[in-house]
């Protein structure tokens, strides 16, 4: 039999061509259901949400349910805004990544000196465990340990130790794996002057690596700055502005979580969920500027 | 005591069956007796894997760092063990240069210099600190072409710049004796002619060991050699007389290019 007289070469690139038209016709589709969401969304969230952002958003309180009212009945914009939430927000985030970023760095450091014993290698699934806890788990955990035993009531602090709980798997590898980058060569450079090695881990290492560190750092407040289910349990949600920790916390999450149940205040969900979208964003943004900035050096 | 018969006066160092294992079964260094003489260069010679670096970082006990690594023997400093002394003590009387040059990557050029002092916590005042990072930076010849960037990162500089930094950091400890390994496999002629320079230069105030795999090097600046195979220190002389007139057949096949 003779193949070259059944099949010209013509059929054969005719055919390629098709097939490469039709993959390309598939990878567009799929690049277009896998962008459309964050498009909708983020669009959804301008059109609704930015008519409600203005300083007054940043200034005031939250209001109540009876000032939206005679709002929407009168027909004007619903007064006041989400100050209590926005402090609210940044003293947990404050108090989770004081608890979290201490530990999570010296247990990151310990797992890449011991990378490979076996007491490392568990701590290593343990953290991957913790990773995968949902995150209303570690509320009920914040609330039996924290609200029932040490506050005595919902708590800035309850919530922030849940939040805590989740940022530390991320802190914990990243540092492990931004340690590993740091060459070999300038630890010996370290040894070499007689420096002690706590005094390279801290003076050469942790130095050398701060980017990374940093880029952990962030990423893990992203993760956990539009957290709600947690905190309903713990922080429960105040309309004033706390920084006390021992006492009940607003957060964005949690107002936004009010505004949906509170027919009145439908429209303060959309600028909320902008300033929250918003401020991920810009944190995503910083890490990529520091990890972009880190390979050109 | 150690045999001492090619004529070294005044040895700083004096290595006595060394052997060094970095798993049980196979000794990288095998029983090692050699001394170094004051003020000289002394070039570890052999081919690729035959244990020169492993015995020079031995010298510094760098191999502390790694707890798997077996080490037998002893070592003197001026007659006194290095394993009785102090790490730091030890490390800032013994310095070392590396095959690639490792300046700190977060220090200025200036801070890289007095890197020992700053990480080891030495605290000097601002004079002290200007004085030998100029000092030390003369002393490599890097002083004229850095002097005016001294406050930008030690990574900027050229490999051959980096280098003579990190023997500037080296020297601002002020120590007696330098190892380099290798120093010059990564840099360029001309950047390795200026090295070379300065370790010739360099050798009126420290006593120097250096690990090269070019015998042209060695020809070139060392004062005493010593030739390495498998792990043995199969010969060890005055430079010279190794080059001209070998002993040990393994040696000249060496020297010759016969292996390498
Ligand atoms: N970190 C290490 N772990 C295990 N073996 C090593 C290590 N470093 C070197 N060796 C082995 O020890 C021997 C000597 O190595 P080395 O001292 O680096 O040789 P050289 O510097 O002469 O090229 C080689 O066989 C090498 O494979
Ligand atoms: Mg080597």
């Amino acid at each position: 039999m003779n193949v070259g007289s059944g099949i010209t070469y013509l059929d054969i690139a005719q055919r390629r061509k098709v097939r490469n038209n039709i993959f390309r016709v598939i990878v567009i589709v799929l690049s277009v259901i896998t962008i459309s969401p964050i498009i909708l969304i983020i669009s959804k969230l301008i059109i609704e949400g930015i008519g409600q952002i203005n300083l007054d958003f940043f200034t005031q309180l939250a209001p109540d349910t009876f000032q939206a009212m005679s709002a929407k009945m009168s027909g004007e914009k619903i007064p006041g805004g989400i100050v209590n939430g926005i402090t609210g927000t940044l003293f947990l985030v404050l108090l989770a990544s004081l608890m979290a970023i201490p530990v999570g760095i010296m247990a990151g450091i310990y797992l890449y000196e011991n990378g490979n014993k076996r007491y490392a290698g568990f701590i290593r699934n343990l953290t991957d465990i913790l990773q995968g806890v949902p995150s209303i788990v570690l509320g009920i955990i914040g609330y039996i340990w924290i609200v029932k035993n040490v506050t005595n009531g919902f708590s800035a602090l309850a919530g922030s130790v849940a939040l805590a709980i989740m940022m530390l798997p991320l802190i914990v590898r990243s540092t492990e794996e931004t340690m590993k980058m740091v060459p070999e060569s300038i630890k010996e450079a370290g040894a070499a002057l007689g420096v002690p090695y706590h005094r390279i881990i801290l003076k050469v290492m942790i130095p050398s690596s701060f980017s990374g560190l940093m880029t952990g750092i962030l990423l893990a407040v992203s993760r956990i700055i539009g957290e709600t289910a947690p905190l309903l349990l713990t922080t429960l949600g105040s309309p004033v502005i706390n920084f006390e920790i021992d006492k009940p916390t607003s957060a964005v999450p949690l107002l936004i979580w009010n505004f949906y149940n509170d027919p009145n205040m439908i429209d303060l969900i959309w600028s909320s969920s902008l300033f929250l979208m918003g401020f991920v964003l810009i944190l995503n943004l910083i890490s990529k500027r520091i990890i972009a900035h880190r390979e050109k050096n | 005591m150690i045999e001492n018969n090619i004529g070294i006066k005044d040895p700083v160092l004096s290595i006595a069956n060394l052997s060094i294992a970095y798993d049980e079964k196979k000794f990288a260094v095998k029983d090692v007796n050699a001394f170094i003489e004051r003020n000289a260069i002394t070039a570890i010679m052999g081919p690729s894997g035959c244990g020169k670096s492993t015995l020079l970082r031995a010298i510094n006990r760098m191999h502390e760092l790694y707890p798997n690594i077996i080490t037998k023997g002893e070592i003197l400093l001026n007659g006194q063990s290095i394993y009785e002394m102090q790490t730091i003590q030890l490390r800032r009387k013994v310095g070392m240069v590396f095959q690639r040059p490792n300046p700190f990557p977060t220090l200025s050029i200036y801070d890289n210099v007095i890197a020992g002092y700053k990480l080891n916590g030495i605290r000097l005042n601002k004079q002290q600190r200007d004085d030998i990072v100029e000092k030390s930076l003369l002393d490599v010849t890097l002083w004229d072409e850095v002097k005016d960037s001294l406050f930008k990162k030690g990574t900027f500089l050229s490999g051959g710049q980096q280098q003579r930094l990190c023997i500037a950091r080296t020297l601002a400890f002020n120590p007696e004796v330098i190892l380099l390994d290798e120093p010059t496999s990564a840099l360029d002629p001309i950047a390795t002619a200026k090295v070379e320079e300065l370790l010739v230069d360099l050798k009126k105030k420290y006593t120097i060991v250096l690990v090269t795999h070019n015998m042209s090097q060695a020809a070139r600046i060392s004062d005493y050699s010593m030739f390495m195979y498998l792990g043995e220190l199969l010969e060890h002389g005055k430079t010279e007389a190794m080059f001209t007139n070998p002993k040990n057949p393994k040696t000249e096949e060496y020297l010759t290019g016969k292996f390498g």
